[in-house]
């Protein structure tokens, strides 16, 4: 945190209310206050909250503790009680601004103790800090969450004098955001008088945070004061493209047409890890991370210290490399957004990202990764792994230049959270539903709550909320005492407090599965030895038949078998593994990127920076079909094989472009259009079929006005749903949120899987039993922003209504090269099926672009 | 960064009976099995009341299992008009199911008894099953070559018909996964699946089977939605 200040020294320290032994300790170390520290310092005075926008390095921690720092070295003798909380998205970095901060209080002489409180934290030294608070306690949105629950939570906030919410913009909009901006609520009755300071990277609303941090009064709404850092230096960013002609000697593309291994130009990413002291290399998924890491070690002559990072590894080794990382000892580190947040390593200094970078904001959090100085740039270096992420990362690229940011689509609180707070109020104390109601809707996300919603949340948390009234007898909550007419709501035992304590949070991890490393030759059976590799999602493992090869923690394995709640896994002898699919669903590129995209596309002048053969894709494709203007959605038919193509391009990402696929292709089968199949990527959706849906079109037998109406969002929407499975998943989270469900804990399978119940079946037959369940309810909420983007699509159709253009073709056109591609990647394994695809690859190319 | 999805039609072939010890019987699509020649119908593990179980411990599962289940079994009834119905025992998910169970769901399952001969065969879970709602009580049945009992034993076990361990199997077709309840059958003994709505599924290639089964000489009936699938065990996959 010291190292943030600015060297030059501007204000004086005697006129802006900064005590003296403060004054003289950034003196000392050649540093004096930043403006917006002094501002937020001021606004503390008044007792006024406040958020803080500043980019990384701008001291924006020290900003925000300053004025705790001053008020408790100000205090006449010392008081119990807990003055400052902290609160961070990340354990790891509670800790690290700790540390940070103790820094100050010892150089300054300061009398104040601050602690962390972690799911790390022994459970002596809880016990402890809730009986002798420190002054200043950093921690998680779920330990807050944990101490709100207790008895004695009201003594414990009662002194409350300040919360600092940490990497804000993280934070709020999601499903953790809803269960912090809850427990805030509660502070701001336990702690009236409570002053809130959020710590925000650049945000497009910064509204949107300002509220949050607010109590929302019933009518209108409050925000809080804002203090905007100056930005720092514009960062440098440049697009890698392999230059050369065409094609390469071996008659490979430059720039590939479809596919995300980046392959092609790692060479060039190894060069510049050479070229630099230290390089983050930001990947988007694990499988890439894994095949990325893999290929730089092939072509790492000079043995540069290269290392892994990813959420599956194993915990311990995740703590090397950012030992390792903190120590200066490593060259590059290949990541994962698992570091796109966390402490700094000041020692960065270049970004290099494979593979689009899908989001300004994303973008913009991970070139922050390097030189955490604010007056110097920082470096990145976009990698695209195909044509269209060309595209893509020249839109991010002057996005980031611009300091342009995504803008979020703004939801509601979530139900499922709402429940497990409610639980949670009836563990701390008895509560009045009307009280709870009106503290629930002073939480930001909740401000718009109606009150029948929150009863049948109530109802839910209490029976279960179940249309049919059977388990009233086994509630677990109950009136206080109904003989004294105290009818406020408490857990009916013990076990349901406990209950509580055990699934508290929002995060549902995925079921994993641990990898052990095994001797060749021994048969797959359980309580063998072998060393853990780490750990890995259960639906991968899902989709491995015995035999088959991925690469692993920077290994090529061989998969022998599951025994028991363990996968087991060999050393493959040589050759090329399998590379797993690409599970590239948890970013998609976000709606601000993809109207930049939408707009080179359109216009040529924006093509000044493309690569030659992009701009000659693109050319070819206006003259072979046509290129969409701004606000069209192009349409292009054509037949192919013995089949009939429809290719659209509406740049939503891939998860709504499959819901649409889905809910298309219903509506073409009801049309006659008999259609087959379809696949969907980032950019675009090719449909399949047996008759001409260009010729339909034209005749007038398909309209595509008709086709896509926005009424699809309606009946064949529900009627899909009805038969998918893809809210199962969905569900189950939910389920384990509002504390339906228990989360599962490692070695708690044991007992095998027919006793226990499915939340499969659960689903399947409340959907049959109670379609509006508050539950479903919270499923198809979760539903419409996160996995299907239903949102998304009818934001899509709305914006394309009266501005589609057809475009008949005899052929493929080039810009529907990339997704034919895709079609049935998912069934390539091995060798020789490679060798068929590249074949059917080159023929399809050529296709697309004879010109006669 | 795409998935293909293929939305054509599952194929599905008209299953060939299932022949133990030279008893042809039907599997059905709804998750039971049919004895043509003594007009029976056979469930197994139907766990009325697993969701009020749960309830009862604080985790409250939406109550319409034990309704889910006997509407599935009314339907079944419909279709076949069986002489006899036997459940191969779990039929109740405890001793407390039958005070349970709401007023509707017991008229209910009273009135499914009263149309066939029933029969509830005793389960580790409801070791006496309720008389209440009607129907004989057995620990075994015995009709031509086959027995009827609820836990299988191990093998050989000729001709029978057991259920207990909620079989399900798992195989792979153009690199998707495929997990559905089946019957598991090698000609000399059948288990059924759990019928139960909430009732889930053990892997037929877990340990707990290898002594029924041994080797892999054996078939899974695997439920499609409209018809059944016999696949050989050398296809199926673990979980």
């Amino acid at each position: 945190m010291p190292k943030p200040t600015s060297r030059k020294a501007v204000p004086s320290t005697e006129t802006n209310g900064l005590p003296a032994r403060f004054g003289d300790w950034f003196s000392a170390r050649g540093w004096s206050p930043r403006a917006h520290q002094l501002a937020l310092l001021d606004l503390a005075r008044a007792g006024r909250s406040a958020l803080l926008i500043a980019p990384t390095g701008a001291g924006k921690t020290l900003a925000g503790f300053l004025p705790s720092l001053v008020e408790l070295s100000e205090r006449a003798e010392r008081k119990p009680g807990l003055h400052t909380l902290y609160i961070s998205p990340l354990k790891a970095l509670a800790v690290d601004v700790k540390r940070n901060l103790e820094t100050p209080i010892a150089e300054i002489g300061l009398d104040i103790s601050v602690e962390t409180r972690t799911g790390d934290t022994p459970t002596n030294r809880r016990q402890r800090q809730r009986r002798e608070p420190p002054d200043i306690l950093m921690t998680t949105p779920e330990q807050l969450a944990l101490l709100l629950s207790y008895p004695d939570a009201g003594a414990f906030f009662g002194n409350l004098s300040c919360v600092v919410l940490d990497e804000l913009h993280a934070l709020a909009n999601s499903k953790r955001g809803d269960l912090l901006a809850l427990g805030l609520a509660r502070l701001g009755i336990l702690a009236p008088k409570l002053r809130r300071v959020g710590l925000s990277a650049t945000v497009a609303e910064p509204d949107e945070l300002r509220r949050y941090l607010m109590p929302q009064p019933v009518d209108g709404e409050a925000l809080s004061e804002v203090v905007v850092a100056p930005p720092g230096a514009r960062p440098e960013i440049g697009v890698l493209v392999p230059e050369g002609p065409e094609t390469k000697d071996d008659g490979e593309a430059r720039i590939p047409w479809s596919g995300h291994s980046a392959r092609h130009a790692l060479p060039f990413v190894y060069d510049a890890i050479r070229r630099n002291r230290m390089t983050l290399v930001f990947v988007n998924t694990r499988s890439q991370a894994e095949f990325v890491f893999q290929s730089l070690w092939h072509l790492n002559e000079d043995s540069l210290a290269i290392a892994l990072h990813h959420g599956s590894l194993a915990a311990e080794q995740r703590r090397k490399v950012e030992a390792a990382m903190a120590a200066g000892t490593l060259r590059a580190v290949v990541c994962t957004s698992t570091l796109d947040l966390g402490i700094d390593w000041g020692e960065v200094d270049l970004v290099i990202c494979i593979g689009a970078p899908k989001g300004a904001s994303r973008l913009a959090q991970r070139i922050g990764r390097a030189n955490h100085r604010l007056d110097e740039p920082s470096r990145a270096l976009l990698v695209p792994a195909n044509r269209f992420e060309v595209l893509e990362c020249e839109a991010a690229r002057a996005a980031a230049i611009e300091g342009a940011q995504d803008a979020r689509i703004g939801r509601d609180g979530a139900l499922d959270v709402l429940a497990q707070h409610v639980l949670g109020r009836a563990c701390s104390e008895p509560f009045a539903p009307d009280a709870l109601f009106d503290e629930v809707r002073a939480a930001a996300p909740y401000r718009h709550l109606d009150r029948v919603t929150f009863d049948r949340v109530v109802d839910f948390v209490a029976t279960g909320g179940y249309a049919l009234k059977s388990y009233d007898r086994y509630a677990r909550l109950r009136a206080n005492s109904p003989m004294t007419g105290d009818m406020r709501l408490r857990p009916s035992s013990p076990k349901v407090v406990q209950q509580y304590r055990m699934n508290v949070g929002t995060i549902v991890e995925a079921p994993m599965i641990r990898i052990r490393l095994i001797g060749k030759g021994r048969r797959p059976r359980g309580g063998m030895g072998g060393r853990m590799l780490g750990e890995i999602e259960e639906y991968f493992i899902d989709q491995l038949a015995p035999g088959d090869t991925f690469i692993f923690a920077g290994h090529i394995l061989r998969f022998e078998g599951l025994a028991e709640t363990e996968a087991l896994v060999t050393h493959a002898e040589g050759g090329e593994p399998m590379i797993p699919s690409y599970y590239g669903g948890k970013f998609p590129l976000s709606t601000y990127l993809a109207e930049r995209v939408r707009r080179m596309l359109a216009h040529h002048e924006e093509w000044t920076f493309l690569p030659a053969q992009v701009k000659e894709w693109l050319r070819l494709q206006e003259w072979r079909s046509v290129l969409p203007r701004e606000g069209e959605l192009l349409v292009e038919c054509f037949p192919r094989g013995d089949r009939y193509y429809l290719v659209c391009y509406p740049f939503e990402g891939r998860l709504a472009h499959q819901t649409l696929g889905m809910l298309l292709t219903r509506r073409l089968d009801r049309m006659g259009a008999r259609p087959l199949g379809f696949v969907a990527s980032e950019y675009s959706l090719a449909i399949w079929g047996l008759r001409d849906m260009g010729l339909m079109a034209e005749r007038g037998s398909l309209p595509l006005s008709e086709l896509f109406g926005e009424d699809m969002l309606g009946d064949d929407l529900e009627a899909w749903l009805a038969e998918s499975n893809l809210l199962k998943r969905t569900f189950r989270d939910c389920a384990v949120i509002a504390g339906l469900i228990e989360r599962r804990y490692p070695g708690q399978e044991k007992t095998g899987r027919q006793v226990t119940f499915s939340s499969d079946l659960i689903y399947n037959v409340l959907r049959e039993h109670e379609p509006d369940h508050i539950l479903l309810r919270a499923t198809y909420a979760d539903a419409a922003t996160g996995l299907l983007d239903v949102a998304r699509v009818g934001d899509m159709l709305r914006r394309i209504r009266g501005h589609i253009v057809l475009k008949r073709l005899d052929r493929v056109s080039p810009l529907a090269v990339p997704v034919l591609l895709d079609i049935g990647k998912e069934q390539v394994h091995g060798e020789a099926n490679e060798a068929l695809l590249h074949e059917a690859a080159d023929e399809l190319i050529e296709e697309a672009t004879r010109l006669v | 960064m795409s998935e293909t999805v293929d939305i054509s039609e599952e194929r599905l072939h008209a299953a060939p009976a299932l022949r133990v010890c030279g008893a042809a019987l039907a599997v059905l699509p709804e998750g039971a099995v049919w004895w043509e020649m003594e007009r029976m119908l056979v469930v197994a593990d139907l766990h009325l009341e697993k969701g009020s179980a749960f309830a009862a411990r604080g985790i409250a599962l939406p109550p319409y299992d034990t309704r889910a289940t006997l509407r599935r079994l009314d339907a079944l009834i419909a279709k076949h008009r069986p002489l006899r119905l036997v459940a191969l025992g779990d039929s109740f998910h405890d001793q407390g199911a039958e005070a349970r169970m709401s007023g509707e769901d017991a008229a209910m399952l009273s009135e499914l008894t009263r149309r066939t001969e029933w029969v509830w065969i005793a389960g580790n879970h409801d070791p006496r099953p309720s008389r209440a709602f009607g129907g004989a009580v057995l620990d075994e049945l015995r009709i031509g070559p086959l027995t009827f009992r609820h836990e299988p034993r191990p093998a050989p076990a000729t001709g029978e018909i057991a259920g207990h361990l909620h079989p399900c199997a798992a195989v792979r077709v153009r690199g998707r996964r495929l997990r559905r309840r089946c019957v598991v059958s090698d000609g000399t003994r059948a288990i059924l699946p759990a019928f139960g709505a909430y009732a889930g599924g053990l892997n037929v290639l877990d340990v707990a089977y290898d002594n029924l089964l041994p080797g892999l000489d054996f078939h899974a009936w695997m439920m499609g939605a409209r018809s059944v699938v016999p696949v050989a065990a050398r296809r199926l996959e673990g979980d």
